[in-house]
Parts: structure tokens; sequence; C-alpha cells
């Protein structure tokens, strides 16, 4: 199993990253965003968290026209499975890979802390490992997550089971730190070989650091 | 010529910045405010002299990259 990792200007989620994908057994290599390809062996390509150029102009809006985005595009279109984390998720909204897009926290406040989420769907190769309705606890850091999708696109959402992860209290009791329609934390694509979330799952591998849920998480990407 | 470009979050889209604003307006005793949208205005320089071409080019770089049309709009003028 081999775990590719973006790396653009601003992005400092990439060591985090690879630590955790590390621990699970995975091999890794982080991708420096000039490289006009995706490695061949790739089983995974994450797009790490940070602030990809500073988040200028908005979050993700510049990183999608780095020159690795073509390829990235590429293999997404292919099949190959990209999983987008806080920066990452808007970075794939903003190129389109995932529908939505993410604004301005509601209360304007910067967030950073562990937050609940409820599964919701778990039929796709994320979240297999755990169960629909399962509540986990997962850090979330972020100025601009609060998912926007029209009407019409969050009835799709629902129809082909796309939406992943709903933020809720420790109960599973929906509750919203962001202004997330319908309190959405994360999405995939219709083909559901791209995933997009805001908290950040690779921050939550040890009980000694908070929590250990994330581990269940990226474990479904290992078992393939 | 210049283009000024101004982006808008789109109405039925929540304006949280806006609605900041307006409450602190009202906080200091403008009582007569209705409405406050809050968004970011990009002035272009442009090195070309036909206004419809830079009409053109402008919208296409606000499709692209200087507006997120799922959640914004845009509006362009371009001065001579």
């Amino acid at each position: 199993m081999k775990v590719t990792i973006l790396q653009f200007p601003g992005t400092n989620c990439e060591y985090d990253t690879e630590h955790a994908f590390k621990s699970l057994g995975a091999k890794t290599e982080i991708l420096w965003h000039k490289s006009e390809v995706v490695p061949e062996d790739t089983d995974l390509l994450v797009v790490a968290g940070g602030f990809s150029y500073g988040d200028y102009l908005r979050s993700g809006a510049i990183a999608k026209f780095s020159p690795v985005m073509k390829a990235v595009t590429k293999y997404a279109n292919k099949g190959g499975k990209v999983l987008g984390i806080c920066n990452g998720f808007q970075v794939l909204t903003e190129a389109g890979l995932l529908p939505g897009a993410l604004k301005r926290n509601e209360s304007l406040h910067f967030l950073s802390k562990h937050h609940h989420l409820k599964v919701v769907n778990n039929d796709n190769v994320f979240l297999k490992e755990l169960n629909s309705g399962d509540v986990v606890n997962v850090p979330i850091a972020h100025h601009d997550g609060n998912y926007y999708i029209d009407e019409n696109g969050l009835k799709e959402l629902y129809a082909n089971n796309q939406v992943l992860l709903k933020y809720c209290d420790a109960e599973g009791k929906e509750k919203n730190p962001n202004g997330s329609v319908d309190a959405i934390a994360g999405v995939c694509n219709k083909e559901k070989n791209v995933f997009g979330l805001m908290p950040h799952p690779e921050r939550a591998m040890e009980a000694i650091l908070g929590s250990s849920d994330g581990v269940k998480m990226l474990q479904g990407f290992l078992q393939a | 010529m210049k283009a000024i470009v101004n982006v808008f979050l789109k109405a039925g889209v929540l304006d949280s910045q806006g609605k900041a604003v307006h409450h602190a307006l009202e906080s200091i005793h403008f009582s007569n405010v209705e409405d406050v949208r809050v968004g970011k205005q990009i002035i272009l320089k442009i090195n070309e002299s036909d206004e419809k071409k830079a009409m053109a080019d402008v919208t296409k770089m606000c499709e692209e990259l200087l507006a997120n049309t799922v959640i914004e709009d845009y509006t362009i003028e371009i001065i001579k």
C-alpha cells in the first residue's frame, strides 16, 4: 500500500499525515506540487491540510492551478482514490472534483478543537471499517469549513449516499460548529473514489493524544 | 485599460461577515441600515485596447479563478 501526499507551498499537515499512514503500515511519499505526474504505484493520493498559497483569494483557489492538479484530476477520473483533508477538501471542491464549496465559518471564528462526528454512509472504501451511526471524536481546525451546496445538489448527495460525516455531540445528536448545510463534515463524489472532509483523522491516531478514532477511518483505505 | 471586479456571495447564501458588520453598525446607533453585504474588489490593469476583448477575458478570469460560482456572483466594470 503506497500513499502519496501532496505538498503545496503553505501545506502543513503532510508530515502528520505521513506519520499516521506509516503507523498503519503504509509506504508513503510526499509529492511537491510542481510534479506533473502522480507516482504510478500510488494506491491513495492525499491532499493534506494546511494553508496552500496562504489561503489567498479563497482557500484552495490558487492550488487548483498547480501543475500537479492536472495529474490529480486524471488520476481521479481513472478511478484512483483521492482523500482531501481540511485544506485538501477545499482544494478538491475548488478543482471541481467534489461538489459544493467551503465558506467562512458562520461564527467568523477560527475553530480548533475536538469535535464529534457521526458516520452517515459507510458503503465506501473510506468508512467501511465503521458502521453508519457510529460517533467518532476527531479534531477540527479551520476558518473556512462551512460547507455549502444548493438545494438540488444536496438532494443529489443524499440520493447517491455521498454524505459521509456530519458534526454531532457525543451522543450523536446533530451539533453544528460552523454553519455547514445539514451539519455536513465530509462528502464524496458520485463514483465514490474522491473523498473530502474538514476534520483531521490523521490527528486522532493515539489515545494518549486525545483520540484514536482516526485509525478506523484511515484504515479503510489500507484494507481494500 | 482597467477592469474592476466585484465579488459577492450569491443572494440566498448567508453572508456572515455582512451580518456581523450590520450588527456592529446597529450597536453604534446606525439604526437605518437594512442590509449589509461584504465582498471583495479586484482591480486589474490590462494591456488591451479592445473593450469587448477585455470584457471577455475578465469574464473568463472570473469563471476560472476570481470567483467561485458555486457560492459567489461577480460584476465587471471596464474603465478606459
